[in-house]
């Protein structure tokens, strides 16, 4: 059965994609808005940044935020300046790395559910004196709620499916950084297979399930049945 | 095209040499091995040349895991001995269990002078992070945890602890300034990276249970000659003043 410590790893990663979720949402959709609507030259780019946590291995980005956010780091020396102390070992130093690490998994659903909208009902909203962000929030929002709610669930469901980068910087610290995905490892590293089981068939009916409701919720999906 | 085939055959034959002339084997060693194992091995290659070695290193508890499940390790270098030995009851070791080495874990710290430090200065709150390697499966790990109970901080320490998967990592926490002590192989305080930039010093033997270190030849090497002759170069002269160098003791009398 679930021991105690494997309850508080399971309340620890959804606290994790739970908070970083809604910080992807605040920080993802302007990325994604201007992603979508820019004619700029640095829409490659920028584009490309944002989606190069699908691409890299989690231990460049574990090394690199390991080395960054230590004190001889630029984040570091900032964070410490601020009085916030260190940042690796810390459940707030795994919320920036799950941020990072999840980012394109909001920005690019959103990305793309502003492109559908295109420029008609935006325009149309211009010339009913629609401000620019009255029109964002009452019209080119709801029209990308499905977007939104595939951001919302494929971004929460990828910090919590997150080890790579957790293992790097995390510490393993219970209650802080011991996550579900390390303690499953810690389950199997110490011969507790029972353990292990119990952890990772609750992780890959999890899975299940929320790829069940994307393939459920998505609008394509819909419309082909 | 000419010059292109010529660098192909080159390198298909440079590949393929080793392995017609001599044997090819894999090793799994824990992390505290790394540098002491890297030179016996460049001794037993210069000896040996038509041998390929291959090495990965990490927690011995893993290696022992993945070698039940039939990991293609042909020698398993453990930092506790109980992991070979466990094997070998269960019938996967094609050789006696060898004990090479004793270990010892230190105390290293770059942002504080070690030399100077016990166990009980751990207790000081101004300590932020405490490294050790994991004790659910890391040998060293679950001596450091000991050494901390049995220095009597445990308990003040135990909320600033942060743990490595292996010693090695535990050691790169205090390496990149992320944490502000650690609880090492003194294998790994020793070397060159590590000692230029802190200082360490020694566990007294007497707060932890000894770090008796051993290996195996794996059944899937059973009858594997370059398995065998790197096992008896193991208690050569040279492998074995290399791992003294490397702070390792031959038996717990020496270590005292």
């Amino acid at each position: 059965m679930l021991s105690p410590a494997d309850l508080a790893a399971i309340w620890l990663t959804l606290k994790l994609a739970g908070v970083t979720t809604v910080l992807l949402l605040l920080i993802g959709t302007p990325v994604a808005w201007w992603l979508a609507r820019t004619p700029s030259w640095w829409k490659g780019p920028v584009g490309a940044v944002v989606a190069l946590p699908i691409v890299l291995p989690p231990t460049v980005l574990g090394f690199y935020l390991l080395l960054l956010m230590g004190p001889e780091g630029v984040v570091g020396r900032l964070t410490t300046a601020a009085g916030i102390g260190l940042l690796p070992f810390s459940f707030a130093g795994l919320v920036v790395a799950s941020v990072i690490y999840s980012m394109p998994f909001v920005v690019q659903p959103l990305q793309n559910a502003f492109e559908a909208i295109g420029d008609g009902p935006l325009e149309a909203a211009a010339t009913l004196r629609a401000s620019p962000l009255d029109a964002f929030f009452s019209v080119a929002v709801p029209l990308a709620r499905p977007g939104f709610l595939t951001a919302t669930i494929l971004g929460f469901a990828h910090t919590v499916g997150e080890f790579g980068i957790v293992l790097m910087i995390g510490g393993n610290i219970p209650d802080k950084t011991r996550v579900v995905s390390v303690q499953i490892y810690d389950h199997v590293e110490a011969m507790e297979y029972g353990q292990a089981h119990w952890l990772a068939g609750a992780m890959v009916a999890f899975s299940f399930v929320v790829l069940l409701a994307l393939y459920w919720l998505n609008p394509t999906g819909r419309r082909r049945t | 095209m000419n010059r292109l085939r010529l660098v192909f055959a080159i390198l298909v034959g440079l590949l393929s040499l080793p392995s017609l002339a001599g044997g090819r084997i894999t090793i799994a060693a824990a992390a505290d091995l790394k540098f002491a194992l890297e030179e016996i091995l460049a001794e037993f290659r210069s000896a040996n040349p038509g041998d390929v070695i291959e090495t990965t290193y990490g927690s011995s508890g893993k290696f022992h895991t993945q070698i039940r499940q039939g990991a293609p390790f042909d020698m398993f270098f453990s930092a506790d001995i109980e992991y070979p030995r466990l094997l070998a009851r269960e019938g996967l070791a094609a050789s006696a269990v060898q004990r090479y080495a004793v270990g010892r874990i230190v105390l290293w710290s770059i942002s504080r002078d070690a030399r100077r430090m016990t166990l009980a200065d751990l207790a000081d709150p101004a300590i932020r992070k405490i490294a050790i390697a994991n004790p659910k499966h890391a040998p060293y790990g679950r001596r450091a945890e000991e050494a901390l109970r049995a220095a009597g901080v445990w308990k003040q320490v135990e909320s600033r602890l942060v743990v490595g998967e292996n010693i090695a990592q535990a050691a790169q926490y205090v390496q990149t300034g992320n944490a502000d002590a650690g609880l090492i192989a003194l294998s790994l305080a020793l070397n060159q990276e590590l000692a230029s930039k802190g200082s360490h010093v020694v566990i007294p033997e007497t707060l932890h249970q000894p770090l008796e270190q051993g290996f195996i030849i794996t059944r899937r090497a059973a009858g594997n000659p370059l398995a065998q002759r790197f096992g008896d170069f193991m208690g050569s002269p040279v492998a074995r003043s290399i791992l003294v160098r490397w702070g390792f003791s031959l038996s717990q009398e020496a270590a005292r």
